[in-house]
């Protein structure tokens, strides 16, 4: 038998019994964030391929949500921070061992990225806008001229958008149900997959949305194999890893992460959209409401429960 | 040079008298501290074992706190000691994420707050107020590079330990055991 206790009474507020220091805010940021890397990079690839037509609610019509995603991401993300008026010290340092920094950054590249390429497709929305001004005529021309360029950037920066979300939490070696660099792929699989699913919302083009379930049906089955890859990971490492996957193996995350994250996030409107493949009728909006919730969920029970895991000593 | 404490868990009562005068000097706001007593009981009656050590920050040379922050307000200052900008620090909570130890807390002026060896106080020679106060003495402190600092000489007399070496930080508050 081996018993702890803190004999002075240590109860730093939001550090102890367990780490809790990030609550909504983050979870909420790394969905929202995920998702506008997913829409933005399934946009500048169907462009830069040449797909634009088959694709045209891809491509110019959900990278709309695109801006409006990243701008509430930032503001829980402002929220979070707990010395605020000091934001900005983020845009006056480079740590590039800090991928927090990366972040930074990267939304500073892609967040005006998303609104020019959204206002280069305003007129897909509201057919009679003017941007009143000659000036902006001008650099709307421009953009124009070097949309693939445009579009390489969207493509690069949403992969890096979306992969550092997970890469964020697997940087932290003190946290070992995050210390693992799955869940780099497996946040921008899922950011993907709910950048597939707001175009499944959106497109009423039959040919497109069968596409995009395919599309979706493919990088669920990559999530699934990343997940169970990620728990044969944890289970044949250390102790404290054994400990963390056993939160999720019988403990106290067991039911909200099979359930919510897996089965109603992943293998229920994967199994749907097979039989609208297979030419059932399915209401259009469950399977990617399903998804966009298992997205969700996955990002607020991992960054959850990686707080409350930890190392034993 | 490199700082370094050392407590005796041999000697460490757990008075707590630590605590008190790290709060008292350092100004920590009620209902916080930056160092802690823990009291390891192993084995079962009768045949048991204690072990009370006084934890707090370890100054990790590799420290995870100093590599995750994404402003430079955590940073090595000057000894290897570990600490904490105000004027820079955004309050995100990453290095708190990132402490195997909890040695740090979020302050409830916003930016994030830890030991910081008393730099205040051994700038001008004198022991942090944790060593000061301990009335066993249990806690040794110094520069690992000299090799005739307090530290130095009980390192190299007695055995020790360090907390989850294992996590790869490299700590420098050792456990004479």
């Amino acid at each position: 038998m081996k018993e702890e206790l803190f004999v002075s009474g240590r109860i730093n507020h939001l550090v102890d019994p367990y780490l809790n220091i990030w609550h909504w805010q983050i979870p909420l940021y790394l969905f929202l964030g995920g998702m506008a890397a997913g829409i933005l990079c399934i946009a500048a690839l169907y462009y830069l391929r040449g797909r634009e037509k088959d694709y045209y609610t891809a491509v110019r019509i959900t990278p709309f949500l695109a801006p409006i995603l990243l701008v509430l991401g930032l503001v829980a993300l402002f929220i979070d921070l707990r010395h605020k008026l000091y934001f900005w010290k983020l845009y006056t340092n480079i740590r590039l061992q800090s991928p927090m920094s990366w972040g930074a950054w990267t939304l500073m590249v892609i967040t005006p990225v998303s609104f020019i390429w959204s206002a280069l497709h305003i007129r897909d929305i509201f057919p009679r806008w003017d941007w009143k001004y000659k000036w902006i005529y001008e650099i709307e021309k421009f953009f124009n001229k070097y949309k693939r360029a445009l579009a390489w950037v969207m493509l690069i920066y949403g992969i890096i958008l979306g992969i550092y979300t997970g890469i964020l939490l697997s940087a932290f070696n003190a946290r070992p149900l995050w210390n693992t660099s799955i869940l780099g792929p497996l946040f921008l699989a899922s950011g993907l997959s709910a950048g597939a699913a707001a175009t499944l919302l959106l497109s009423k083009n039959p040919a497109e949305r069968k596409q995009f379930a395919r599309i979706d049906l493919v990088i669920i089955g990559i999530e699934l194999f990343l997940i169970i890859h990620m728990f044969m990971g944890y289970l044949a490492s250390t102790q404290v890893q054994i400990e963390a996957a056993r939160m999720f193996l019988g403990g106290d995350f067991t039911m909200s992460f099979w359930i919510f994250a897996v089965i109603l996030g992943l293998l229920v409107p994967a199994l749907l959209e097979i039989l609208e493949l297979g030419k059932v009728h399915i209401p259009a909006v469950v399977p990617p409401v399903l998804v966009l919730f298992g997205s969700l969920m996955l990002r607020f029970i991992i960054v959850h429960a990686g707080q409350v895991s930890r190392w034993l000593y | 040079m490199r700082y370094a404490m050392a407590v005796d868990t041999k000697k460490c009562v757990g008075c707590s008298d630590c605590v008190v005068a790290c709060q008292t000097e350092n100004n920590v706001p009620i209902g916080f501290c930056r160092d802690w007593v823990v009291e390891t009981m192993a084995g079962s009656y009768p045949q048991l074992e204690i072990e009370i050590r006084s934890e707090r920050c370890n100054h990790c040379a590799n420290a995870p706190c100093v590599r995750c922050c994404p402003t430079g307000a955590s940073h090595f200052d000057t000894g290897g000691i570990i600490l904490v900008k105000q004027n820079k620090c955004i309050g995100c909570g990453a290095c708190i994420a990132s402490c195997p130890y909890d040695a740090r807390y979020p302050h409830p002026d916003g930016y994030v707050d830890k030991c910081t060896f008393c730099v205040q106080r051994i700038r001008n020679g004198m022991p942090p107020a944790c060593a000061a106060v301990c009335p066993t003495k249990c806690i040794y402190f110094g520069d690992l590079d000299d090799p005739n600092s307090d530290v130095s000489l009980v390192l190299k007399k007695r055995k020790f330990k360090t907390l989850i070496p294992e996590a790869g930080t490299d700590p420098k508050l050792y456990f004479l055991i």
